[in-house]
């Protein structure tokens, strides 16, 4: 099996899902000559022509608004947001109408439409190319949010994303595009969105975690016995993998990008609160950044939670 | 080095039928006598579903309504032009559309009762749930018309909004892209000068809305907007164009509001008795019956009969609408998703609405 990166994973989820599927169109800014600002798309323009790889004027809101469109029309359209901080103007988009499309038309009309965007710190690119603002879209009914932490899941989540029968909004670490390889299997496979995986086995604290953060985590584990789990769909996200692995361990450790305040770890947390709570033996702890801005390159390092953050957590979620 | 005029536009305006009755013989040579006495008829079931749901707002049999009262002819001449496979975008102000479309009465009770069930839009007509954000749907025909572009349909998406809705992004992005991509889409812009209290003049500098398609590559038009047989001459121009590869169209409706904003508002704190009272004297049915008159299609029986027809329909439906079974509370949570989440599960439980 070839090991290849994130951004060639997912390019063969897009291709062999337009292989496979007439109506899964990609679309947006720069996706197609130039194959993307990151070559995720690079080559579909040549083999799936103009009509199915769509260069797009800068319109984020007409992206999505388009989007929302043409899946009602019976299209499967993945569109690519640049940044995730340019989908902030489509989010009226998504909240007001893709996601709703389904209730408002008791089913007559749905929205199978993929939302894609980089997102996190890790590239060193101007502001607003860093943002972690997962939470804003778990918050909205009808939709599913996604965040895959290797090529293997980038691949098998994304073919799931294009296939799901309503939006869903995938957003991919930039940080992992080019950092890790993995092995991936060269045919369309699926991995099940709403399914959370115990990436590392372990008895004493259960870390929570997703995309980058992750990896992050494993590397603070060592020297704990850390059952860490890859949430993978935050949204629905898999309550029975969570439940069971804090039942098991006895605690929790939560560790995101995004700001701790009504990050998605708050959600986690009292989940565990209202399910768990017999089976903690102390506090849920969150690691998390802090309640400000997104940080310019120089200081983002120091912005989300760092190996040795993590490690603090450990350590005081082990004195109970 | 240069200075000189680069690029120049014009704006046409279109009026087949003046407020006297007398028509344009060119432009309303198309037109059949059939399409005219559709035309009346489905403004006088408009009208006659505006004045049932405003009287059972006050009543409190249904919720806040959105009175189409003065602009009925922008939307039946326009509706009266669609053909089976074009879809429409629909605002929240459009029930000449959904009626002359043949959309069930009841739903449309039901709808403005509260009930989501009333945009369950039957099979077979394609017109898109209301859409309450205005102009937001703007982008959704523009990508509709994008896919029947992709999948080669002989078809075009239609999008209602309002003089208000033109100022929003959506409008800009929406018909920027139609421009580029060169979509078969109709853009159909109902000015009815007053969005709640802020009149036309302050949505735009611009001299009119419909030249504001020149901006982004295709034409567009001012009809007057009550003048069915104008509107209907210029939509069907508009979407023979865009089956034809032509591209958009933007149409601006030039029409009146003559009713309040919705029934939660007073347009009396904004607008003035006079100019109400002058628009009324121009509101749409008046020219076509006197232009029927003179073709001999019109006379007080018709009418008479005309009205009662929409009368009964429109009893008939209501009284459906009010024996229509309420929606489950399950519902709520039933439709938000294809399949239940496991949390959504436990919620149906938890809330009692599922054992």
């Amino acid at each position: 099996m070839a090991k290849i990166n994130m951004v060639a994973a997912i390019n063969q989820a897009l291709a062999q899902e337009m292989e496979r599927d007439g109506d899964v169109v990609v679309m947006g800014e720069d996706v197609g000559k130039d194959g993307g600002v990151f070559r995720v798309t690079e080559g579909l323009l040549d083999r799936f022509g103009p009509e199915r790889v769509m260069d797009t004027p800068l319109s984020e809101l007409a992206l999505v608004g388009c989007g929302v469109g043409m899946a009602a029309y019976g299209l499967k359209p993945v569109v690519e947001i640049q940044f995730m901080a340019f989908a902030y103007e489509a989010i009226e988009q998504i909240y007001s109408h893709a996601t709703r499309l389904r209730a408002r038309s008791r089913g007559r009309f749905t929205c199978p439409l993929v939302v894609r965007t980089p997102y996190g710190i890790g590239i060193k690119g101007p502001e607003l190319h860093s943002e972690s603002s997962e939470a804003l879209f778990c918050h909205m009914p009808g939709i599913k949010v996604v965040v895959p932490s290797t090529p293997y899941n980038a691949k098998g989540l994304l073919i799931s994303a294009i296939r799901d029968a309503g939006p869903v909004v995938f957003l991919e670490p930039a940080r992992l595009y080019r950092s890790i390889k993995s092995e991936v299997p060269e045919g369309p496979f699926t991995v099940p969105l709403g399914r959370a995986e115990v990436f590392q086995e372990g008895k004493s604290i259960t870390v929570i975690a997703w995309g980058t953060m992750l990896h992050r985590a494993v590397e603070a584990s060592e020297g704990f016995d850390c059952e860490i789990i890859d949430l993978m769909t935050l949204k629905p996200f898999d309550e029975e993998t969570v439940l069971n692995s804090v039942k098991k361990t006895g605690r929790a450790v939560i560790v995101h990008e995004a700001t701790r305040y009504c990050g998605l770890g708050a959600e986690l947390a009292a989940f565990l609160a209202e399910e768990a709570i017999m089976h903690l033996k102390g506090p849920v702890k969150r690691v998390a950044s802090p309640d400000a801005v997104v940080p310019m390159a120089a200081l983002e390092d120091y912005y989300v939670p760092t190996a040795g953050r993590i490690r603090k957590a450990f350590e005081e979620a082990m004195k109970y | 080095m240069a200075d000189e005029i680069i690029e120049r536009f014009e704006v046409r305006y279109l009026q087949a039928v003046d407020e006297s009755g007398n028509a344009d013989p060119i432009l309303i040579a198309s037109v059949s006598d059939e399409e005219i006495k559709r035309s009346f008829e489905s403004i006088i079931l408009t009208r006659t579903f505006n004045q049932r749901a405003l009287s059972l707002q006050r009543e409190g049999r249904i919720g806040t309504y959105a009175s189409v009262f003065g602009q009925e002819a922008s939307q039946v001449g326009s509706a009266l032009a669609l053909e089976k496979d074009d879809w429409v975008f629909p605002s929240f102000r459009e029930t000449g559309v959904f009626l002359t479309m043949g959309y069930p009465i009841w739903q449309m009770f039901r709808y403005w009762a509260g009930d989501e069930r009333g945009m369950k839009i039957p099979p077979g007509l394609n017109i898109l749930p209301m859409s309450v954000p205005v102009g937001t749907q703007i982008p959704h025909a523009a990508g509709a018309a994008w896919a029947m572009k992709i999948k080669g349909r002989r078809a075009a998406a239609v999008c209602y909004f309002g003089d208000g809705g033109s100022s929003r992004g959506d409008f800009h992005e929406g018909l920027n892209m139609a421009g580029v991509f060169n979509l078969p889409a109709v853009f159909i812009c109902q000015n009815n000068q007053w969005a709640i209290s802020v009149p036309r003049r302050s949505q735009s500098a611009a001299k009119t809305i419909a030249q504001r398609a020149f901006s982004y590559g295709f034409d567009g038009v001012q009809v007057d907007g009550n003048d069915a047989v104008g509107v209907y001459v210029a939509t069907k121009a508009a979407l023979e164009k865009a089956k034809n590869k032509g591209g958009p169209t933007l149409i601006e409706c030039f029409t009146y509001r003559l009713d309040d904003h919705t029934t939660s508002d007073d347009a009396s704190r904004y607008r003035s008795k006079e100019e109400v009272e002058e628009w009324k004297g121009r509101e749409p049915l008046i020219r076509l019956r006197l232009l029927m008159r003179k073709m001999g299609l019109w006379t007080g029986e018709y009418e008479k009969a005309a009205i009662e027809k929409a009368r009964a329909l429109v009893d008939r439906a209501i009284e459906e609408e009010e024996a229509y079974p309420p929606p489950k509370p399950e519902d709520i949570i039933l439709y938000t998703n294809a399949e239940l989440t496991p949390r959504q599960f436990k919620e149906l439980k938890e809330f009692g609405w599922r054992k």
